[in-house]
């Protein structure tokens, strides 16, 4: 497993896997919409609205998914120095904000049929929000300095003080009386959910996974060598 | 006809459902989109730069790191 932290042992590879990647990607794409608006059932208190819930909690779940990715990459640079953590946590935030912003979205579509409003700062939909700005602040960090590393490091701090957001989204809807709705699925009970409503929902969430993954392969092929490209520049401004 | 339509609808609230899934189509291909083109960009660029550079596969004073 270790070998494959080597930079460029890790291009190699996800070149080779990415082509695989997208094919996975768009089959279960395929077979997720096509459960989630053909096969699967209208919710007899929510009517055909429930539809939203296959793009957007798979979209929440990633958010969350991706952050926790973002931290170990971060951790992994400032603790043992390692280069791809870096590359990673650089890779992986504009995905992240991406799923963050698609669950916003999503959910305020999803909000103004079912609550009769668009937004309310309940500490659900608020904590996401905070998720959101973390993460610009995280894209901005990076690019806020001349040198890389110094934003990378700035960045990791960044990424790291803001894991503690990660509880207080998932248990926001224990914690406080938001018009959120608590969880239906956890990983101690059996779901609440009807089977014919879960499997579209899992299904879709294995395709935002599998987005993540090939996206996050070619964004860090993409930092692999523009960090080489930086090297280039700077051996030949040495030399003059 | 009438059942395409009926599904078109959702029930009345056709604006939600597809809004929300386009929304979703669009930030997943656009975000794809912008990746797939900046990696041919810059593998272009560090091509170019090899080409310019003959016989060096890694800079001058370059570690093995990113």
């Amino acid at each position: 497993m270790h070998r494959f932290a080597n930079p460029a042992r890790f291009a190699q590879l996800a070149a080779a896997a990415t082509p695989w990647g997208v094919a996975l990607t768009a089959l279960l794409f395929v077979a997720g919409l096509a459960l989630a608006l053909f096969a699967s059932p209208p919710d007899y208190q929510q009517g055909e609205t429930v539809r939203i819930m296959y793009v957007h909690v798979p979209a929440a779940w990633m958010a969350m998914f991706v952050y926790v990715v973002v931290a170990a990459g971060s951790a992994s640079a400032l603790v043992w120095r390692h280069p791809l953590g870096d590359v990673i946590a650089r890779a992986a935030s504009p995905i992240g904000a991406c799923f963050t912003l698609m669950a916003l979205l999503t959910g305020s579509l999803w909000g103004k049929p079912i609550w009769g409003t668009w937004w309310v700062w309940d500490a659900r939909l608020t904590s996401v929000l905070v998720l959101f700005f973390l993460y610009l602040g995280h894209i901005a960090l990076l690019h806020a300095f001349d040198e890389p590393s110094r934003g990378a490091r700035a960045a990791a701090i960044l990424a790291l003080a803001g894991i503690v957001n990660l509880p207080i989204i998932k248990f926001s809807v224990d914690w406080w009386n938001t018009l959120h709705q608590p969880a239906s699925i956890s990983r101690l009970e059996r779901p609440a959910i009807d089977p014919s409503i879960l499997a579209p929902l899992l299904v879709m969430a294995g395709a935002y996974f599998a987005y993540f993954v090939t996206l996050l392969m070619v964004r860090v092929r993409t930092e692999l060598a523009s960090a080489k490209l930086r090297a280039f520049r700077a051996a030949l401004a040495a030399q003059g | 006809m009438s059942g395409i339509l009926r599904f078109l609808e959702m029930g009345g609230h056709g604006g939600f459902v597809w809004g929300a899934y386009a929304a979703v189509a669009l930030v997943l291909l656009v975000l794809g989109l912008i990746s797939w083109l900046d990696l041919k960009r810059s593998e272009g660029e560090l091509k170019r730069m090899e080409a310019r550079l003959p016989g060096r596969s890694r800079p001058v004073g370059a570690r093995n790191r990113a």
